[in-house]
């Protein structure tokens, strides 16, 4: 119990000592609990940390892979496209390298073509040449035959006028204008008259008539003449002595029509036309195409008779023999009739042969 | 006795009638003359004797309205307005053919003044009688009558339409077949004139079958007659290709070129003038041309001859030129530019200078081979003279100014572009620096006769607005060579030396 005793001794001060113990734990509890709570949030945080420390380490690795996945595939990419670019790059050279080579080849072989050009010119050349020779060569014959042309018609010219001072040719006693007896030789002209035939007078008075085809009327009348005035009908005049016919009947005889005798106007081939034109009528009238042939069985029993021109023997007779002695006359014999020409003309013209008086 | 008499009394005054009748004819053939006869009312007294019952006095007096008709305006105007032409035209069919060419002769000399004229006498039915006329007997009487025709047909489009509906064509070709060369001439200028209005008309003188009478005739003997036909197929071929190759089908090459060697110098010209309408159409037909050795009988041709002659030549060789590359090429070889720069220089006219100049353009527009050749026959600095000459007319000036261009823009002819540095106005210069700013860079030995002939002074010395196409071509030029060249060129350069030498301070 002592012990009991002594142990209730205690309590008092057990109870001072729970007391101040419980007072001091009261004391410090706030602070502990400050302490606790600090310690517990660092070592939380610490914990938090390390979580989403290794979070972000493993969203780095899985970001990082994906990353380098996609940027190797588009570096893959690029690649390919940088190579593909180099290449066409490349064959673009070699096209072009190609295509101007052939280019250069067919324009100068087809298009272009220096020689064929420079031939071409030669040639242009050449045929001007030709050309302005040719031109030379006609104009100098045209020349030669205009300069002809002219010393023929100064000739001519000259004989003509020879021929109209033919008077003016020297004769034996008296030397003519052109034969001067003071000179050596006589003219040139002096021979030409010599040579020359006068004109006669019809020559002389004729008009040469150049007035071929001109009607310039603008300019003058020696080109162009009009015709000559008729002169006007006789007034009251007698009528000409002389055995003359009536003026009215020369003109109608002289300007009577053309009368052909039938043998002149028919024509050469009547006859043939006619007898193609018989025979045309004849086809054209003919009831059956096919002729009507002759019965070959009727005479087929009868005994050929040959006929007497041709059995008669020449020998014997001979039917072309003249026998002078019973011609009444020696002169041929002549028809009484006036032949047929002589009715066409007949009272037409002035010969009075078979009026009746 | 008494009958007598009075017969005589008609036979004097019909002597009078025709003796005065006679005179007034003769009198009008003179100028002089006609104030005098037109102020004694000749006109109205020359009416009546048309109708008059003698057909010499109507004659004569038909041919002295004729007369003065044709010569002046107011005088055809009288004879139109004193009614005179439809009591022509009614007895133009019905009298002899005297009166008759006289009666066309009076009708043509009042169509050729103007176009009212001649449609007046178209008006008076004159065509129809007149193209009845053509199928006369009588070759004056065709020949009057086509004439008429012609004077009628020349003036327009419209006129050459009614002669064409009176049906004259046919009969003209027929006129040109025969034997009379005056009156193919007439036939032949009368369809040159119809033919050159429209292609219509032109196509239907084809139609008639004209081109191979006409062609046949290129080699007649008659020069008069060569011009007309000539003139008639240059006028038919002018208006298209087709019709071009029609008469170039007619086998005129080479005969034609002969024609170019002619006396005649009207039908030199007109030859030129058939070329050239044949040969403006197309390259081909040009080529044809050239082919037949035409470029140089033309060239011959523009040698020979002098003035307006050389025209249509000229001009010939411009429009092959102009073509293609290779026909200016072909005039060039032809010796074509040295007759064209002789033509610049020598003519007086300034129409065939212009056209020389144009010729020269299209010759040297082409390549620089084509500017080369044309440069070296020393064309560019007359055509620049030209060019700034105030004395040249207008047209000259716009056809030098192109034909500079076209050449200097194809031209890289150093030597002979150097010259026209000196000269020229800025608007050429231009194109001249250009030329040399185009060469230079590529060219080492022209740089160097660039400087030593002095042309780099020059060039420094222009005064070009900073901007410009010219500031730009010189830029190009100095940037070929070093600095210093450069400023030394400069102008002003001495001066700056020298006052370096006053601004140095010697050390001693």
């Amino acid at each position: 119990m002592a012990k009991l005793l002594k142990l209730q001794s205690y309590v008092p001060v057990l109870r001072a000592e729970q007391f101040y113990r419980y007072r001091l734990a009261e004391d410090y509890r706030f602070l502990e609990y400050k302490a606790a709570v600090t310690i517990q949030s660092w070592f939380q945080g610490c914990r938090v940390r390390a979580f989403i420390r290794s979070l972000h380490r493993t969203a780095t690795i899985i970001q990082k892979t994906w990353r380098g996945y996609i940027e190797r595939k588009h570096y893959r990419m690029m690649v390919k496209t940088a190579y593909f670019n180099l290449k066409m790059n490349f064959y673009n050279a070699m096209a072009v390298r190609i295509q101007k080579l052939w280019r250069g080849y067919y324009i100068r072989k087809y298009v272009h073509n220096c020689k064929s050009l420079q031939k071409y010119f030669e040639e242009i050349r050449k045929a001007n040449e030709i050309v302005r020779q040719q031109l030379e060569e006609f104009s100098e014959m045209n020349q030669r035959n205009r300069e002809k042309k002219k010393k023929e018609m100064e000739e001519r010219k000259k004989n003509y006028q020879a021929r109209k001072m033919h008077y003016l040719v020297s004769t034996r006693q008296i030397a003519g204008i052109y034969n001067s007896p003071y000179r050596q030789f006589p003219d040139e002209m002096e021979f030409r008259l010599q040579r020359a035939k006068p004109l006669n007078r019809w020559e002389r008075h004729t008009k040469k008539d150049d007035s071929c085809g001109l009607v310039d009327m603008s300019t003058d009348t020696t080109s162009f003449s009009l015709p000559t005035i008729h002169p006007l009908p006789p007034i009251g005049k007698r009528k000409p002595q002389g055995p003359f016919r009536d003026t009215a009947e020369v003109l109608r005889q002289r300007y009577k029509p053309l009368e052909p005798t039938l043998r002149v106007e028919t024509l050469i081939t009547s006859l043939e036309e006619a007898r193609a034109e018989l025979k045309r009528k004849e086809n054209s009238n003919l009831i059956s195409d096919d002729l009507f042939l002759p019965f070959s069985s009727l005479r087929k029993n009868q005994k050929y008779i040959p006929s007497f021109d041709t059995s008669v023997d020449y020998k014997m007779c001979s039917l072309r023999t003249v026998h002078q002695e019973k011609w009444i006359t020696k002169k041929d014999f002549k028809t009484v009739f006036t032949p047929v020409p002589f009715f066409d003309k007949f009272g037409r013209t002035y010969s009075k042969a078979g009026e009746i008086v | 006795m008494s009958q007598r008499h009075v017969l005589q009394v008609f036979e004097q005054y019909q002597k009078a009638r025709t003796s005065s009748c006679q005179t007034v004819a003769e009198l009008a053939n003179r100028p002089q003359n006609v104030e005098t006869l037109q102020n004694a009312g000749v006109m109205s007294l020359l009416r009546p004797l048309l109708l008059d019952v003698v057909p010499t006095i109507q004659q004569t007096a038909a041919l002295a309205l004729g007369r003065l008709a044709n010569f002046n305006d107011d005088l055809a105007e009288a004879v139109v307005k004193g009614d005179i032409l439809p009591q022509l035209v009614y007895s133009l069919a019905e009298q002899n053919r005297f009166y008759k060419k006289a009666a066309a002769f009076v009708l043509r000399a009042v169509a050729k003044h103007s176009p009212h004229h001649a449609q007046a006498v178209v008006d008076c039915g004159a065509l129809d009688t007149l193209v009845i006329c053509l199928e006369d007997f009588d070759p004056g009487v065709k020949e009057s009558a086509a004439w008429a025709l012609g004077y009628i047909a020349r003036h327009n489009a419209e006129l050459s339409q009614a002669v064409v509906d009176a049906g004259a064509v046919p009969l003209l070709v027929l006129c040109i077949q025969e034997p009379e060369i005056a009156l193919k001439r007439i036939a032949a200028s009368t369809l040159s004139d119809i033919s050159k209005h429209s292609s219509e008309l032109a196509q239907t003188v084809v139609d008639a079958g004209s081109i191979a009478h006409l062609a046949q005739m290129i080699l007649n003997p008659d020069e008069k007659l060569k011009r007309q036909v000539l003139s008639a197929l240059s006028q038919i071929a002018k208006h298209s290709v087709d019709l071009a190759e029609m008469v170039v089908e007619a086998e005129i090459f080479p005969i034609v070129l002969t024609c170019l060697k002619d006396t005649d110098e009207y039908v030199k010209k007109n030859t030129a003038t058939l070329i050239r309408e044949i040969a403006k159409h197309t390259p081909e037909l040009a080529q044809l041309i050239v082919n037949a050795g035409g470029i140089a009988a033309v060239i011959d041709c523009i040698g020979s001859c002098k003035g307006n002659i050389r025209l249509p030549g000229i001009m010939m060789l411009g429009y092959v030129a102009a073509h293609t590359e290779n026909l200016a090429m072909a005039v060039i070889v032809s010796k074509g530019v040295p007759q064209l720069a002789i033509c610049l220089a020598d003519e007086p006219e300034h129409h065939i200078k212009a056209a020389s100049a144009w010729a020269l353009g299209q010759i040297g527009r082409h390549t620089p081979d084509h500017a080369r050749a044309v440069a070296l026959a020393n064309v560019l600095p007359r055509l620049l003279s030209l060019y700034m000459d105030a004395e040249s007319s207008e047209d000259l000036q716009v056809k030098a100014k192109k034909a500079l261009k076209n050449i200097l823009q194809k031209c890289t002819h150093l030597p002979a572009l150097e010259p026209l540095l000196h000269d020229a106005p800025p608007n050429i210069l231009k194109h001249v620096v250009g030329q040399f700013s185009k060469v230079l860079p590529h060219d080492s030995k022209a740089r160097r006769l660039f400087v030593t002939s002095g042309g780099l002074k020059k060039i420094q010395e222009i005064s070009a607005e900073p901007g410009s196409l010219l500031q730009e071509y010189i830029n190009t030029i100095n940037n070929c060579y070093p600095e210093e060249i450069v400023r030394y060129y400069s102008p002003g350069f001495s001066q700056t030396l020298l006052e370096r030498v006053d601004q140095y301070q010697p050390v001693i």
